[in-house]
């Protein structure tokens, strides 16, 4: 092996402080604001520590009063967890038997071309009709209406995540149990489904990221405190005139906690879920 | 026997999901199609058949040139800073030294954070009277007073494309990262051993390896970057003076806030075509990628 010289060991132990310092600063930023007094954030120069730590906003939050920020935002947050499940669940029950299919039957394969497409379609270009039908069917401001707009980003998704995910379980196990006599529904449901479980574990999470992250069809589709979703209310927040900063420091917290949460406790999963597709092809 | 599933049993398997396809994406597509030849209003009348008079309203229309232009410019600057960001950072990782597995988990935090959350964590860092740039800055001198950076035209851009790129050269790292690994390490050893110095050595030892995955993730990224929306709303609207009006942002006015649909679908279409050339791209080049390996 290579000798280091004490040059490098510097340099990389340098970077490497660097590359945390970058990424970790605007995270810590949020919420020092979160905890600091009003008088610490508007002060110049500014305050980089809180005299005190003040928590009262997180109280305030999540204080389910009426009409009051903490209720619009608690409302919001249950509108993203129910929207994101529905969706998350809807999509998988679509997607699992499409995953397999595609995984198994060659025919049918350039098909897979075709869902890939439309998750690349842009949503702006569906967002005029979407916005017709859902007001027609009164689906407009309703979880229901927003988690079926959802399926136009989630299910493709899926597909395609399952379907490579699908490849690799051989297919011997099917025909063994072909021969055995085994339906397609029971090949599936008992053979296939427990050994796909971590796969589809892996599609659910991004699934219910990519649905809790949504902004613009939740931007368009709903308007009060029935079915905007924590993403909309975020944005209220900031575009709002609150004058205290640290209250939306203290909302982008809450609304951060639980995707940041997910994404360190299940990182391995995701991280192998998110370079598998672009290294393996 | 034949292992493979059946033709048709495939197609019943795919049903369902094809079916929601058709509704959610393959209906709405083609409405928008009909629509951008109409001068529909998102409210009441179907409006009437125009021909090509919205695109061609377009085509002329400082607006949409303008928009076009600035949503190019956010789509390759973020991107490009992104790509070499990450690919400096993975090859920072690739090394052995202590933390780096620290490091490696704490990528995955930006890419977590929802990003309208992003887009609110930037805005107060920008603030222009109370923000932490200004702040640090000034504090250590390389300021002079407290400035605007959302609102001033000359520097929205940019401020926006550092919010997106510190968000997103992660995911960059990470697959690059995956790619490095995937470099075996004969080869790399082989090479120490003749003697190649380090720029030889990445230059035609591990870059064979990463080209093809950084080609992915630049097309894939270009593409989000190309469709861009929430981070702008939330950050300047497309403010200041139409600086940072993206042709999302532009659709989005034009079909929801004045309400003219025919015109936004018309718009909308555009950005499609843009978008599929890129996608066309990506395909060829995942083929092409492919190709070289089997």
């Amino acid at each position: 092996m290579e000798h280091r010289s004490l040059a490098f060991s510097v340099f990389l132990y340098t970077s490497g402080l660097l590359l945390a310092v970058l990424i970790l600063a605007p995270f810590a930023w949020l919420f020092i604001m979160s905890i600091s007094s009003t008088t610490d954030l508007i002060s110049k120069p500014l305050h980089w520590w809180p005299a005190q730590a003040d928590w009262s906003r997180y109280r305030l939050l999540t204080d389910l009063t009426p009409n009051t920020h903490g209720a619009a935002l608690m409302s919001a947050l249950k509108n993203s967890i129910l929207v994101a499940a529905i969706a998350t669940v809807a999509a998988l029950a679509v997607s699992v038997p499409t995953g397999w299919a595609l995984s198994r039957a060659p025919a049918v394969n350039w098909s897979l071309g075709v869902v890939i497409g439309t998750y690349m379609l842009p949503p702006v270009a569906l967002a005029v009709p979407l916005y017709m039908g859902l007001a027609g069917l009164g689906l407009l401001n309703t979880k229901f209406g927003l988690a079926v707009v959802y399926l136009t980003i989630l299910a493709p998704f899926t597909a395609w995540l399952l379907k490579s995910g699908f490849d690799p379980i051989p297919k011997d196990i099917e025909l063994a149990a072909a021969i055995d006599g085994a339906r397609l529904d029971q090949t599936l449901r008992i053979l296939i489904l427990p050994l796909a479980a971590p796969v589809i574990g892996t599609a659910a999470l991004f699934a219910y990221l990519l649905a809790w992250d949504e902004f613009f069809y939740a931007l368009l589709f709903t308007s009060d405190h029935r079915a905007k979703t924590v993403t909309v209310a975020i944005a209220d927040l900031a575009g709002g005139r609150i004058a205290d900063y640290g209250l939306i420091a203290t909302a982008g917290v809450i609304a951060a906690l639980p995707p940041v949460l997910f994404g360190l406790v299940m990182q391995r999963t995701l991280i192998s879920g998110l370079t598998t597709g672009s290294v393996k092809g | 026997m034949n292992t493979n599933l059946t033709t048709l049993r495939a197609w019943l398997l795919m049903l369902p999901l094809l079916l929601i396809m058709l509704a959610v994406i393959g209906w709405p597509f083609v409405d928008t199609l009909r629509l951008s030849f109409t001068d529909a209003r998102l409210v009441g009348t179907g409006g009437d058949f125009v021909g090509l008079e919205n695109y061609r309203r377009l085509f002329s229309s400082d607006a949409f040139w303008r928009a076009f232009r600035v949503t190019t410019a956010f789509a390759v600057i973020s991107v490009l800073i992104e790509m070499v960001l990450g690919v400096l950072v993975a090859l920072l990782l690739f090394q052995d030294f202590r933390g780096r597995n620290v490091l490696r988990a704490l990528l995955i935090l930006p890419w977590a954070l929802p990003t309208v959350v992003n887009a609110l964590l930037w805005r107060l860092i920008y603030n222009p009277e109370y923000g932490a740039l200004n702040a640090l800055l000034v504090q250590v001198g390389l300021l002079d007073s407290y400035r605007s950076w959302l609102g001033d035209p000359n520097s929205a851009l940019a401020a926006l494309i550092v919010a997106d790129a510190w968000k997103n050269f992660p995911l960059v790292a990470l697959i690059s990262l995956a790619a490095l690994h995937a470099v075996p390490q004969a080869i790399r050893a082989a090479a120490i051993v003749d003697g190649a110095n380090a720029f030889a050595r990445f230059r035609y030892v591990i870059l064979p390896y990463l080209a093809g995955p950084l080609m992915v993730a630049m097309v894939l990224r270009t593409i989000e970057a190309f469709k861009v929306f929430d981070i702008i709303w939330v950050m300047t609207r497309g403010g200041p003076a139409n600086s940072t009006r993206t042709l999302s942002i532009l659709v989005y006015q034009e079909a929801f806030s004045f309400q003219r649909a025919g015109s936004g679908a018309s718009l909308a279409l555009i950005i499609t075509l843009a978008v599929t050339v890129l996608a066309v791209a990506y395909v060829i080049l995942i083929r092409r990628a492919a190709g070289e390996k089997f």
